[in-house]
């Protein structure tokens, strides 16, 4: 057991995070700077949205399909997908996020004399903490859960002692079974760090109301 | 402290795309410093816009506004916006950080140092009438009454010559809004700064107002005088309409029985008695109530004199 860890599960983990942290960040940093265009400038955000949305439609396995003639039997392919379905989550989200300030906020804040900018930073950014850190946890989970899938393109990730698994005459369970139980796990950790994260970022929340 | 400033409005108009009548129509007004002037009148009247149009939130067509004889459009937007107190119903508290932070807003904007910001929360707060734990809370665990306090603090926090308040206690239960305005009157007078005040609520601007200026419907100013003139000689049916047929009992309720003449009387005289902080309507009303014709003015066990009921009218 210990050296099947070694062998297998370890790596295919290790592989997993990679893949779970480049698809969200690289996502988080394309989602990001569209909606804060979207925030300043409405009418955009309609057809970034419905773009989204469209790549969304379409199923992962046929996503990879699609792009492999471009991109190859890689990596790259996987996260190219894995990017454009965690575009979809955090695009709405953030944009939600920045548009939640209530009105008399934002026109108190107006009325002190903060700038544009200051307004965004200072303001609507802290307020739409929340939302943002929601978009992330159902980003994470999704990528996580969509990675597996990667397996069926390359030796990538938790899916693949899973594929391997499978393609054996008897299918050895344990392998299925711990594979899977790791990549629930790993969503788990991931989810109750942002919650973590979000408590800490989030202070006015938590107070009850008087 | 800074000295209070004094606003005018000069032939201000503002129409809307595709509206009939005008928001503004030639208003020209004259505020002089440490006024507090109170806008009132039915909705459609502009008060509110020709609020906004002082910090610029609502442009203006034509003609001008100053404020110590400088345009406001002279200033850059947020340097105008940040010498000038704003107050609104809603309070617009940023429910992200403490009330203490709150109040500091505008103070930080300008660059004060930490101590000074320190200490001036500290004073604020005492002015306000809140506690000094309350810097620590946050605007949720306020209550609404509260919440407009902060309001006003955060407003007052970098000592601008001018506050702006458009329907400050209009959300709140009617206990609070009577104790806040006292409490803003009280404060004003203290500060001297000139305030220009919005409500739709002619008791209130009776209340409250050095001056009131009566905006109709299409912006235009009906009257613009003490409340006690206006409601001597109203300007015209509407404003006899919109300050009420009750008007003289309000007068009344402007003076108290010191502003009275009163008869000489002695220990023994019959009748209720009163302090000489009791108003002139309030004396009426106990005198109606019990059926005397008369009451005695006393200051704790000295009798000041004799009010007659005869006499109320010579007041007006």
């Amino acid at each position: 057991m210990k050296g099947h860890w070694g062998d297998t599960l370890q790596p295919a983990l290790v592989q997993h995070v990679e893949l779970t942290a480049i698809a969200v960040v690289i996502g988080f940093a394309i989602a990001f700077p569209l909606a804060l265009l979207a925030h300043r400038y409405r009418p955009l955000e309609h057809p970034i949205g419905i773009f989204s949305a469209l790549l969304y439609t379409i199923p992962s396995l046929a996503l990879f399909q699609l792009l492999i003639p471009f991109t190859g039997l890689t990596r790259t392919t996987v996260e190219v997908a894995l990017v454009s379905y965690t575009l979809v989550i955090l695009f709405p989200n953030i944009t939600a996020g920045l548009h939640s300030t209530p009105d008399e906020v934002l026109e108190a804040a107006q009325g002190m004399g903060l700038t544009r900018l200051q307004v965004l930073l200072r303001v609507e950014l802290p307020l739409a903490v929340p939302a943002i850190v929601g978009g992330l946890r159902v980003a994470v989970v999704s990528t996580v859960a969509i990675a597996t899938i990667a397996a069926f393109l390359l030796p990538d990730g938790l899916g693949y002692p899973i594929v391997l698994a499978l393609k054996e005459p008897t299918p050895f369970k344990t392998e299925i079974y711990s594979a899977g139980v790791l990549a629930i796990a790993f969503a788990i950790a991931c989810d109750l760090l942002l919650v973590t994260l979000r408590r800490f970022l989030v202070p006015w929340a938590s107070k009850g109301v008087a | 402290m800074s000295a209070a400033a004094e606003i005018v409005f000069d032939h201000v108009t503002k129409q809307y795309v595709g509206r009939d009548s005008a928001a503004l129509d030639d208003l020209s007004l004259e505020i002089p410093a440490g006024t507090f002037c109170v806008l009132v009148g039915p909705s459609g009247g502009g008060k509110t816009t020709a609020l906004k149009m002082v910090n610029r939130l609502i442009p203006f067509d034509s003609g001008d506004i100053r404020i110590d004889g400088r345009s406001v459009r002279d200033l850059p937007l947020t340097e105008l916006r940040r010498g000038i107190g704003y107050v609104i119903q809603q309070v617009g508290l940023f429910p992200h950080v403490t009330v203490g932070e709150n109040i500091a807003t505008v103070p930080r904007l300008l660059g004060w140092p930490k101590r000074q910001i320190a200490e001036r929360t500290s004073e604020l707060l005492e002015l306000v009438g809140l506690e000094q734990e309350d810097a620590k809370r946050y605007p949720a665990q306020l209550s609404g009454g509260q919440r407009q306090r902060v309001g006003l603090a955060r407003a007052l926090a970098a000592d601008p010559p001018l506050l702006l308040m458009d329907e400050p206690f209009g959300a709140l239960d009617p206990i609070t809004r009577f104790r806040l305005q006292t409490e803003l009157r009280r404060l004003q007078h203290e500060v001297e700064k000139t305030v220009i005040f919005v409500t739709h609520d002619v008791d209130e601007a009776i209340r409250m107002g050095d001056r009131i200026a009566i905006l109709r419907e299409g912006g235009v100013l009906a009257q613009y005088d003490t409340p006690d003139a206006i409601l001597a000689h109203p300007a015209d049916n509407f404003v006899a309409q919109f300050i009420g047929e009750d008007r003289a009992l309000r007068r009344l309720a402007l003076k108290t029985l010191r502003d009275a003449t009163l008869e000489p009387g002695s220990q023994s005289e019959p009748g209720s008695r009163v302090a000489p902080d009791t108003t002139v309507r309030n004396a009426v009303s106990l005198m109606l109530e019990s059926g005397d014709e008369q009451l005695v003015v006393v200051d704790g066990d000295q009798v000041l004199g004799v009010f007659h009921l005869r006499d109320a009218g010579d007041l007006l």
